[in-house]
């Protein structure tokens, strides 16, 4: 190893140690942000490093400077831009974007590898099992991870989106990706396998996200956050290079323990999510109050802003719908007016509410609600028997109680026992049903009370009613 | 097998293990900027697009090279940005905090 590279060698393992300690750091909310700095100095060191190895080989064109420079100014200056303007309710697209572009990237390194020593010759095992595995993995990643930005910005429809013969194309693109691994391993190398494992690739990762809904968003997120880590070790492998490698595998890792715990926080597998079409039985009622139980109760603004003045303890439960209604800013301010009235605060918070995992906590801190009270799942369900007024907001399946009960849809999944606090008000648009496709009897339930409200216009009706009665 | 990919394998096995052993400590309140800077770390594929840009000598691999570099330089610019603006927020109620008690008394 020459002095140069023992160098180089020496700073890509700081950088690895960089980015364990920045992820490591993201423990607890007081030293992430420093964790994150951390691990963007590695970046920085890893970036430097390598410009080295390329002006000590010396042998680059002119052209390819160029090229990378305009690249990397434009890149840079999209990526920051987009970054910089993000709505906080608008992450989970962005996150899925920066996976796709992740993917893409990985999936060029590897085209751009097999290319150079495609002459028809053979390639070790060491290099064509990683390159074919790279191009197919950031391929899928990449279209995939696009059409879930898509969805989850509402460009592409987020309903599971399924047709007849889905089945059977999806076994055929999965025999071409097989047979395109072989053909790389095992023989001479050729553009024509490339074009076609990536042509597969591409078109499995539709296939693969389009049937998905909505409310799975959070388990696709993650997956293909695992795959993007992935690709990027793989084509660590391709131009050896470690720091990649290391890198990859650590999101390899993230990506996976989300995908296993978004998954078990709705009690299914993950083969199941992907499979998707769930909910799409009887979720077709999503506008209409059809099948609406008789016995339940509407409410105004002006009794739930009795209800909270009164109240000791509040709990409130948000979902998506408080992320769609863009509300988080209300509830921020219905929070505060509470608690300064000495009246009790807590936001109870479901793995899966919202679109990504902790999507719901991201919104909150947004409007700087402290980060004590938000309470995960079982804190939060410690604290419902105390709770005097349970406000959910744009929450459905994670508080139905069907879910204790054999049989349904969601059986088995952990929910919120919001049915256990003394009273409970659901802002909601309708009666619909929530993704799962099934009727919520904690909306019927005696104690509890429905108001029929876009969550932002809901609760600024609540919050000028609560003044009120505080105020006397 | 050859030692460059027997040792290759090996981090990857080892890096594996320490993610693992290191994410699954995060509570899921910092799960989003979690999966944020992790979106950013692999944002580290840039190096591998830098290395293979610089060997460009074709017009198809300087095509190559730039679709590379380009999303590559959005994931890791772009990773940090928002990571960084997220876990702003997640630092503040801190203060905030503080100030309420004395505000409450």
């Amino acid at each position: 190893m020459s002095g140069l590279m023992t160098l180089v060698s020496l700073c890509y393992l700081i950088s690895a140690i960089c980015y364990v300690m920045g992820l490591h750091m993201m423990r607890t909310p007081k030293t992430a942000r420093n964790g994150n700095r951390l691990s963007f100095v590695g970046m920085i060191i890893a970036v430097v490093m390598t410009f080295l190895i390329v002006l000590e080989k010396n042998d680059t064109t002119m052209a390819a400077w160029w090229i990378l420079l305009v690249a990397l100014v434009l890149g840079v200056g999209y990526g920051v831009y987009r970054a910089r303007t993000v709505k906080m309710t608008d992450m989970p697209q962005l996150v899925s974007l920066f996976n796709a572009v992740g993917g893409g990237a990985a999936a060029a390194i590897g085209t751009f590898d097999y290319l150079s020593k495609a002459n028809g010759s053979s390639l070790s095992v060491a290099f064509s099992l990683p390159v074919i595995l790279d191009l197919i993995i950031g391929s899928i990643t990449f279209s995939g991870s696009l059409i879930a930005t898509g969805k989850l910005a509402g460009k592409v429809s987020g309903k599971p989106i399924t047709f007849p013969g889905a089945k059977l194309l999806n076994g055929i693109v999965v025999l071409i990706i097989i047979a395109a691994i072989v053909l790389t391993v095992g023989f001479p190398t050729s553009v024509w396998t490339l074009v076609t494992a990536i042509v597969a690739s591409l078109v499995f990762g539709i296939l693969m996200t389009i049937p998905i809904g909505g409310a799975d968003m959070p388990v696709v997120v993650s997956l293909l956050n695992a795959f993007t880590g992935l690709a990027v070790a793989m084509a660590g492998f391709v131009i050896n290079n470690q720091v990649l490698i290391i890198a990859g595998a650590l999101v390899g890792a993230a990506g996976t323990i989300l995908t296993l715990q978004m998954a078990a926080a709705m009690n299914r597998s993950v083969a199941n999510i992907i499979a998707g079409g769930f909910g799409t039985g009887d979720s077709g009622g999503t506008s209409a109050a059809d099948d609406v139980p008789v016995n339940v109760k509407e409410t105004s603004a002006d009794d739930i802003g009795v209800q909270l003045a009164y109240a000791q303890n509040v709990m409130i439960v948000p979902g998506y719908g408080l992320a769609a209604a863009q509300a988080q800013h209300e509830v921020a301010e219905l929070a505060k007016l509470l608690t300064d009235n000495g009246i009790h605060v807590n936001y109870a918070i479901h793995p899966v509410a919202g679109r990504m995992p902790g999507h719901m906590n991201v919104l909150l801190a947004e409007v700087n609600v402290p980060y004590d009270q938000m309470k995960q799942l079982e804190d939060a369900n410690s604290m419902f028997e105390n709770t005097d007024v349970s406000l959910v907001i744009g929450a459905n399946d994670v508080t139905n109680p069907e879910a204790r009960k054999p049989n349904t849809a969601i059986s088995g999944m952990p929910i919120l026992d919001v049915d256990k606090s003394k009273s409970v008000v659901v802002i909601k648009r309708s009666m619909s049903t929530g993704y799962a496709g099934i009727q919520n009897p904690l909306f019927s339930d005696d104690k509890t009370s429905m108001f029929f409200s876009d969550a932002k216009k809901g609760l600024q009706e609540i919050i000028a009613s609560t003044k009120e009665y505080l105020d006397q | 097998m050859s030692q460059e990919l027997y040792t290759n394998l090996a981090i990857f096995v080892l890096s594996l293990l320490v993610g693992f052993e290191v994410i699954s400590k995060i509570p899921a309140t910092l799960h989003t900027p979690m999966m944020s800077g992790a979106n950013a770390i692999h944002g580290v594929v840039v190096v591998g697009a830098i290395l293979v840009a610089l060997e460009a000598n074709t017009t198809t691999f300087y095509v190559i090279a730039f679709i590379a570099a380009f999303l590559g330089a959005i994931n890791v610019s772009g990773g940090y940005v928002v990571t960084d603006r997220m876990l702003e927020m997640f630092s503040k109620p801190k203060d905030k905090g503080n100030s309420n008690k004395g505000g409450d008394k």
